[in-house]
């Protein structure tokens, strides 16, 4: 049984009980606890089943390190699987559910996989990939799918909020344990700026559970004393429930703080997600203590000493009445105090070690506690919960000396240090014989850009495990002086004595049945055969057994795996090495990765000055880059292509109006920007007069077109140059790379002017009209002709106006000030009304330049397709020594007559070709694919014509007008003429009015 | 003749800190050598400030100037004479190789102001906001898109973005002012 104390528990209040259910059983805890501290208080021990196995799981360890006790807290949107119940901290009303248990946690079917204990080995996923072949696909995937994985998904969206931010710090101490808040204090006594992050609510670490004195106090008031003294410091910040996860080059580090965990339903967001820089990092991370192996010690009961001791002094939890200790050093026997302390039964502590002489053993034995020197746990007895353990000498076998009853064992193989954020930038480990533990090398640790280190391990992380070395040195490392150190005092150690097997001579029997990692149920047989199976290096083996690949990340398996590993290749464990460590340290949300970024604020929405009008009419949008432009406007009981039909034919015989503020407007100025454009451009812009407008092509150095637009010249040494929507950025860096890479002699200016303006396009018979009513500008045939502008005012608006044509039409493009742009969009519709106005949207937009065969670049172009190809060579000078793509379209194969090239396809049929179809040509290629003779680029609904028309590109395409081409589309052949690419109005009559 | 308005029609959030369009402004880029005498002079002329040193902003009454890169100021002045400056300035560094733009309505300004005004950039913007003097003009980003920000007025940080953007940014402002939300040491 494990059950609450009446008295003590440090961490909990008493006076503030709270609700919360496991599998639907409704249970009780306190403010303070954990989940898992909680769940122990009412007694239950099993929380779920192993991974591969379903073997009952209980609760094993009190911290981050816990591998087993996971559970499905919350319920539908908030519901997130695998919890660790030792961090968690307990909150009113939490809902919590067993994991990988079916159809109950008590009655498991899949636990028979336990008696296949030898039918899943080491590889098993490896092996049933390679033989037999079907049987993976057919036979294994299905039923590791059904077995593995451990909680359930949820299905709804996450409603909760999450955000980032950022810090910078001189020094950043990662963890607020005794070690943390000593090297905190030194380096801030220094001026230096310290940001000390403790990803548990509490400071102090394990120092007040281990009973140690600081400065002659009891350890919980020289941390009460320490964190006073430090949030009153204005060059340090404190942060608790933030866990540092990971620790890049450069100082750049990561830590996830959990905001709201604890405070569901809370208007806050729920993780914040610290982007950190930092000069230092020291990492005061202290030391994680390891499982023993032996056999069935994976049984609910078993816990790590340390853990069962944090539960009765935190918690005022006992996990078990009769605690069996099984240790190999003289930690653990704190563990043994603490129980008798609470008044609980201590039946033995079975020490490893042959001869036991420090002080804390003499304490224990002092109180009557039999120390069986030598000893060992020859098997745990018991299914769900702990019922003895079999005693055995630990140089022998396992033969059973004596059997003795308990229902909770806490065992102890002594401590690894935290060095994962030493580590994970590079910092080289260092290997303790005497301690059988790794410690980080501070000869060899992770370097920043000045070649100094930059991240240092303190106190138990760096090896000094015990209170006056580990203060001593915290101190150090924080930049503190010897005498000034924190003196600390606690009952001297005496010597591990490493252990890796229990009993060390354990029979195949035995070791079958001893769990190295708990949560992905590895054994010492499994690692021991990956040995005889030549794997040799620990990175091989890891994958190969799956040792310390769970969410755990090994924090408690990996030494003892690479210890058996080590054995087992006949090597000392420095030689075998460990596994790279790498961030997070524990698992962080995906929310907090995502941070701000969902819902309004996913991406950023680029709004035109007219979005807010096009919204409220209803728009159906077109995604443009980050813009949204309207794509047709909808009216009641109209579907989308009717609209848009609507739209071309009101523009075709009245007047349309178009948002065109998307158009990217670069401004060129200097003495050498005539010069500059007509290098950036195919055709010549130096010699465009002022006040007129030039159409032209931008190539890459590879002649492939990337943009095209008009160029207006608006004073001798200024040109303002159109890109399209989504080219305005790309271009202007295009501009900005050749001149800041290239012609960085060039005397040319650049400016992207492009959300300065407005533009609105008034198109069609009526939009000289139209203006004419605005009012303040002549705009006449004569005053203001095709392809020039003219700058003044209309409807009292300061106005250029670009007398340019994209449909064919009459056709004013005018740029206003962008904060007046909805004014001149408002004024437009008020005048247009009786001269039939209607604005239009960008498809529209396309199916009138279709009609006149103009080219849009993406539809047109993919990256592969030159100015020739589209029959633009009129765009092209051909009497400049050079622009950009020039030398390129000179190549043999820009220049084969073979080249696709683009045409017009009408179907014999009217009906519209599908977009981006096919024409097969005969034969096969080298990969016995069919062989192809040109695609559609474009295709439209044509209300002009009242027919499908098109647009493509076709081998010797222009050399083949009249030939009928089919196009096959979803098996169906689609016959189509190749045909003049202009079908509407070829002699511009239209726009020349 | 119609009123121009800014993106934002100043909207403005109570959090834990105060965001505000802050209306109108009037901005000129200003491209060229800034070592040279002329744009010095020229610059005084038009707004009385001082050449601000590398990542520096000059003010002066309702005038300032901003550094932005080794050749480009950004001048600030009341919107309605951005237009009369610009020419200004033209006109006095006429026969220079500059290049003066007029970009005050392609832009958004904001204003974030309380004692807290910090907190709510520093979870947007990777700046270390402990170490933003006064008269220092930050180019940085909010979120995902530019910005640059500086110290307008003790406890307030003025922030200028693209004006198709200010939703986005006005959005992540308020966001990130939200009560209850503030990064305070434990």
């Amino acid at each position: 049984m494990s059950t609450r104390l009446a008295t003590g528990g440090r961490l909990i209040d008493r006076t503030k009980p709270l609700a919360f259910s496991f599998d639907g059983r409704a249970m009780r805890g306190f403010a303070g606890d954990t989940l898992a501290a909680a769940l122990l208080a009412n007694d239950q021990m099993l929380i779920g089943r192993s991974f591969k196995y379903h073997r009952p799981r209980g609760i094993l360890a009190s911290g981050v390190e816990e591998p087993n006790a996971m559970v499905a807290l919350g319920q539908g949107p908030r519901l997130e699987p695998d919890q660790r119940t030792t961090t968690t901290e307990l909150f009113e009303g939490a809902t919590t559910a067993s994991q990988n248990a079916w159809p109950s946690l008590d009655f498991d079917v899949g636990a028979l996989n336990n008696l296949a204990y030898r039918f899943l080995p080491a590889g098993f996923y490896y092996k049933t990939f390679m033989f037999p072949r079907f049987a993976w696909k057919h036979l294994f995937e299905p039923l590791v799918r059904q077995s593995a994985g451990i909680g359930p998904v949820p299905k709804e969206a996450d409603p909760d909020r999450y955000e980032q931010a950022y810090d910078f710090t001189d020094v950043l101490v990662a963890g607020g344990g005794v070690a943390g808040l000593t090297a905190a204090l030194a380096a801030a006594s220094t001026g230096q700026r310290v940001l000390l992050l403790e990803q548990t609510p509490h400071w102090g670490g394990r120092a007040p559970v281990d009973g140690i004195e600081i400065e002659g106090k009891p350890a919980d008031a020289w941390v009460a004393e320490t964190v006073a003294a430090l949030a009153a410091m204005p060059n340090v910040i404190l942060r608790n429930r933030c866990m540092v996860a990971g620790v890049y080059d450069h100082g750049y580090v990561v830590a996830q703080e959990a905001v709201a965990d604890h405070l569901p339903g809370a208007d806050l967001p729920r993780h914040r997600l610290w982007r950190i820089r930092a000069g230092r990092v020291i990492a005061a991370t202290g030391a994680i203590e390891r499982p023993l192996a032996f056999a069935a010690n994976d049984t609910p009961g078993v816990m790590l000493a340390s853990a069962v001791r944090d539960y009765v002094v935190n918690w005022a939890v006992s996990p078990g009445d009769r605690t069996v200790v099984v240790t190999n050093n003289d930690d653990a026997y704190r563990t043994a105090l603490a129980l008798l302390d609470a008044g609980l039964v201590v039946p033995a502590i079975l020490d490893a070690r042959a001869s036991v002489t420090g002080e804390l053993p003499a304490l224990a034995r002092a109180r009557g506690i039999r120390v069986l020197e030598g000893r060992g746990v020859a098997k745990v007895k018991g299914g769900k919960r702990v019922r003895a353990v079999e005693v055995c000498v630990q140089a022998g076998e396992g033969a059973v000396l004596e059997t003795i009853a308990c229902d909770c064992v806490a065992m102890s193989g002594g401590f690894s240090p935290v060095v994962h954020l030493f580590s994970q930038p590079g910092g080289k480990l260092l290997w303790d014989a005497a301690n059988g533990m790794f410690t980080p090398d501070p000869a060899r640790a992770p370097t920043g850009a000045d070649g100094a280190a930059f991240v240092a391990c303190a106190g138990a992380a760096s090896g000094a495990l015990q209170a006056a070395a580990c203060l001593a040195d915290a101190h150090a490392v924080g930049g503190g002086k010897a005498k000034s150190a924190p003196k600390a005092t606690a009952p001297d150690e005496a010597p591990m004595q490493p252990v890796w097997m229990m009993p060390q001579g354990a029979p195949v029997a035995l070791r079958f049945k001893m769990l190295l990692d708990f949560q992905n149920d590895v054994k010492v047989s499994d690692v021991q055969l990956a040995a005889r199976e030549g794997y040799e290096s620990v990175e091989h083996t890891k994958r190969y057994t799956t040792l310390g690949m769970a969410s755990d990340q090994g924090k408690m398996s990996n030494i003892n795996g690479l210890a058996i590993l080590s054995d087992a290749l006949g090597q000392p464990i420095p030689a075998t090495g460990t596994t790279t460590f790498r961030p997070p340290y524990a698992p962080i949300s995906f929310g907090a990765v995502a941070g701000e970024a969902r819902g309004a604020v996913f991406a950023p929405l680029r709004r035109t000055p007219m979005h807010a009008w096009h919204e409220a009419q209803g728009a159906h949008w077109e995604p443009v880059g980050l813009w949204r432009r309207p794509y047709c406007y909808p009216r009641a009981g109209e579907t989308h292509a009717q609209a848009v039909n609507r739209e071309v034919t009101n523009t075709r015989n009245a007047l349309g109006l178009l948002d065109a503020s998307t158009l990217g407007k670069i401004l060129v100025k200097g003495p050498d920007a005539g010069r500059f454009l007509d290098m950036i451009y195919t055709g010549v812009m130096s010699t465009l007069p002022v006040g007129k407008c030039r159409y032209g092509l931008t190539c890459n150095e590879n002649g492939f077109l990337i943009d095209d637009g008009v160029v207006a010249r608006l004073s001798e040494d200024s040109w303002l140059c159109h890109t399209t929507s989504g080219g305005a950025d790309r271009i202007h860096a295009h501009m900005e790379d050749w001149l800041q890479c290239e012609w960085w002699d060039w005397k040319v200016y650049t400016a992207n002017l492009t959300e300065q303006f407005a533009q609105v396009a008034i198109v069609g018979p009526n939009a000289r009209k139209l203006l004419e009513k605005l009012g303040g500008m002549d705009v006449s045939r004569e005053a203001l002709p095709f392809m020039t502008f003219a700058e003044g005012t209309l409807a009292g608006i300061a106005a250029r106006v670009f007398r340019i044509s994209f449909s064919g039409e009459l056709s004013y493009e005018v740029a206003v000030p962008a904060a007046q742009g909805m004014a001149f969009w408002t004024a437009c519709l008020e005048a247009g009304t009786e001269l039939g106005l209607m604005p239009y949207g960008t498809e529209a937009v396309h199916v009138l330049r279709a009609e006149k065969g103009f080219i849009i670049v993406g539809d047109e172009t993919d990256g592969t397709v030159i100015p020739q190809d589209l029959g633009l060579g009129w765009a092209i000078s051909k009497k400049k020594p050079d622009y950009l793509g020039k030398r390129a379209q000179e190549r043999s194969h820009m220049t084969n007559p073979d080249r696709w090239r683009l045409v017009g396809l009408e179907t014999l049929d009217g009906s519209v070709l599908p977009d981006g179809v096919l024409a097969p040509a005969p034969g096969v290629n080298a990969n016995g694919q069919r062989n192809t003779q040109g695609r559609v680029t474009s295709t439209y609904f044509s209300p002009t014509l009242g027919r499908g028309i098109a647009m493509g590109l076709v081998r010797q395409g222009p050399e083949r007008m009249g030939e009928v081409l089919d196009f096959v589309a979803d098996g169906k052949t689609i016959k189509a003429r190749i045909c003049d690419q202009v079908f509407y109005d070829k002699d511009g009559e239209k726009q020349n009015v | 003749m119609s009123d121009p308005v800014s993106a934002m029609g100043g909207q403005s959030y109570e959090g834990f800190a105060h965001v505000a369009d802050a209306g109108l402004q009037g901005m000129i880029t200003l491209r060229g050598d800034l070592g040279s005498a002329a744009i010095a002079k020229a610059v005084k002329a038009a707004t009385g400030c001082a050449l601000p040193a590398p990542r520096g902003i000059v003010t002066k009454g309702q005038a300032a100037v901003a550094w932005m890169s080794p050749d480009e100021l950004l001048l600030l002045v009341p919107y309605a004479e951005a237009e009369a400056t610009a020419a200004a300035v033209s006109a006095a560094l006429a026969g220079e190789h500059v290049l003066v733009a007029n970009v005050s309505d392609a832009r958004a300004l904001f204003r974030v102001s309380g004692a807290k005004a910090d907190q709510v950039l520093a979870k947007l913007c990777p700046v270390d906001f402990a170490r933003l003097p006064a008269g220092e003009l930050r180019r940085t980003r909010a979120a995902q898109v530019a910005a640059a920000l500086w110290r307008s007025a003790p406890d307030e940080l003025s922030l200028i973005c693209f004006r198709s953007v200010a939703g986005y940014v006005y959005d992540l402002l308020a966001l990130s002012a939200r009560t209850g939300s503030e990064l305070t040491s434990a």
